[in-house]
């Protein structure tokens, strides 16, 4: 693994060992000494074109635990602001030393143009893109997933697991939500079963090729009796006015697809409720269900620190010669060869 | 680190091929179970009893030693085995992860009410650079504070980087820095013997 751009560059593997690690660096939390070594002398950019305090902390606290350097960059009072591009950044970062490039953008497809541009040697992570991807969002919901439903309801132990039989559903703006789309591929990754509800209004074109189900009908689905329900947010600055035309009014969306206690209570006694926060209480999620037992909101907050810490971690920890393995050819002979081979490479790069 | 060689990092064994008809044997599954059993006893005369001793596992190979000591200190002393033993996974607190692929994190797993004035005894398969301990020690200084930390490996083959000496060593194994120190073990490998492979290459 190069970069993190979206949660469909991950495979079985890969997203199981993302998890297991996450697993690993969570345990290391529960600790006195929360601070690990392990990335000294890496530096770390969060570089935020777009609003974000849960995300951008949450990636600041895991790159100092892992004892990284952080250079926060938020576009705001910034030289973006007198219309500097992201290629004249991206290079000022790499001028500076950047190991890792952790990027949100409003733009879809800015931290896949960051990562193949060549402007930054240093991996990127992609924190969120426009209404594309959010890849460790995906994953912090599904290590909390697996926490909850997988092993026993959580009392055995689950490393090495995936979520094969395991039923989401993600209720709301499905079509603004790049923590949708993200999630909807991991989960398949991982084998659980997704249906997608929305009213048809915000139910993206094309949605017939994703591979989950979609309903207009929250209460249909919650008979069913999902395991998860994951309420996404109303995105009201993606959307022209209030509501934007997408839905009557806000009275209209909560009656419709609003998680109240009635429907809370039509869920399974095992079900969890996610959301990514930030909440908009009495909107898509009443304050009884946001503050119920059943909602783990804010252990995904605390999860989300472990995964980007195991994500870092599997992005910088390897030298070089990782890199260069994962790049080219594997399976080159000793240590030395491979750094050598790697230097090769560059050099013909540049040539 | 479990090999004993710095250029081997990639946290899997090495295919059992030609390497295998190469090696040497060096200890034979009885080698490996005396010098437990010894090590064993030496533990509890050292620390006079095991009642604050904790061992612990670097993961892969240390870990199944670790239990099997803690077996011999339960015949000796009557301590339950699992009340002893605990793992240490040192991946995060090593000094070479920019120079090696990347590698899985292991499981660390303290026993009863962690180690703060225990005696910890650490164990490993084969002590080389020493690396490894400077390592553990530092994830051991993450953890609480010990009274004691103590060594005890399978294999000391010699060629230390840092001021690192073991307490109980199974076997002392003059080695040259280009030949390969292989420790197989029942519970990873489907048997127990030590092999030295490599040499002229």
């Amino acid at each position: 693994m190069r970069h993190l751009l979206s949660a469909a560059d991950l495979d079985l593997d890969q997203a199981v060992l993302v998890l297991d690690t996450a697993g690993q660096m969570a345990a290391t939390q529960a600790r006195e000494i929360k601070k690990l070594p392990t990335l000294r002398g890496r530096t770390v950019v969060n570089l935020f074109f777009e609003d974000s305090t849960r995300t951008r902390i949450s990636f600041e606290t895991a790159a100092k635990r892992l004892s990284a350097d952080v250079i926060n960059f938020s576009a705001k009072g910034s030289s973006v602001s007198k219309g500097e591009s992201l290629k004249d950044t991206a290079l000022t970062l790499q001028a500076m030393g950047a190991d890792a490039v952790v990027i949100r953008h409003q733009a879809s497809g800015a931290p896949h143009t960051l990562a193949h541009s060549g402007w930054t040697h240093g991996a990127v992570v992609n924190a969120g893109d426009g209404m594309h991807q959010h890849p460790t969002q995906a994953l912090l919901d599904a290590y909390t997933l697996r926490r909850h439903l997988v092993g026993d309801g959580g009392r055995a132990d689950v490393t090495g697991r995936d979520l094969a039989g395991a039923h989401v559903a993600i209720v709301g703006d499905v079509l603004h939500s790049r923590v949708a789309r993200s999630n909807v591929q991991l989960l398949r990754t991982l084998g659980a079963r997704v249906t997608l509800v929305a009213p048809p209004t915000l139910v993206p074109v094309g949605v017939h090729a994703w591979p989950a189900e979609v309903s207009y009908d929250l209460d249909e689905v919650l008979a069913t009796g999902p395991d998860a329900v994951m309420m996404l947010r109303v995105q009201r600055e993606r959307m022209s006015g209030a509501g934007g035309g997408f839905f009557p009014s806000p009275l209209e969306y909560t009656r419709g697809y609003g998680l109240d206690a009635r429907r809370l209570a039509l869920l399974p006694d095992h079900a969890i409720v996610l959301h990514p926060g930030p909440m908009n209480r009495g909107l898509e999620i009443s304050a009884d269900a946001a503050d119920s037992p059943r909602a783990v909101i804010v252990e995904q907050v605390a999860n989300g620190v472990a995964v980007r810490m195991a994500v870092l971690y599997l992005l910088l920890a390897g030298g070089d010669t990782a890199r260069g393995r994962d790049d080219g050819g594997a399976g080159r002979a000793g240590d030395g060869q491979e750094r050598t081979d790697v230097r090769t490479d560059e050099t013909r790069v540049h040539a | 680190m479990s090999t004993g060689t710095p250029a081997s990092g990639h946290g899997r064994p090495a295919p059992p091929t030609s390497h295998e008809a190469s090696g040497t044997t060096v200890l034979s599954a009885d080698d490996v179970a005396r010098a437990l059993t010894r090590i064993a006893h030496e533990v509890v005369e050292r620390n006079k009893g095991v009642d604050d001793v904790v061992l612990l596992g670097i993961p892969t190979r240390g870990l199944p030693l670790a239990r099997r000591l803690a077996q011999r200190l339960e015949q000796v002393e009557h301590v339950p085995a699992d009340e002893l033993v605990g793992s240490l996974d040192v991946t995060m607190h090593r000094d070479d992860l920019a120079h090696q692929p990347t590698r899985t994190i292991g499981e660390t797993y303290v026993p009863g009410d962690g180690i703060d004035g225990k005696v910890v005894v650490l164990v490993d398969d084969v002590l080389y650079s020493g690396r490894t301990i400077r390592a553990a020690l530092d994830a051991i200084s993450d953890l609480g504070r010990p009274r004691a930390v103590q060594l005890a490996v399978l294999v000391d083959r010699g060629h230390r980087e840092l001021p690192i000496r073991a307490d109980y060593v199974g076997k002392n194994l003059p080695t040259a820095t280009a030949e390969r120190v292989r420790v197989l073990l029942a519970e990873t490998d489907g048997e127990d013997r030590v092999l030295i492979e490599g040499g002229a290459r």
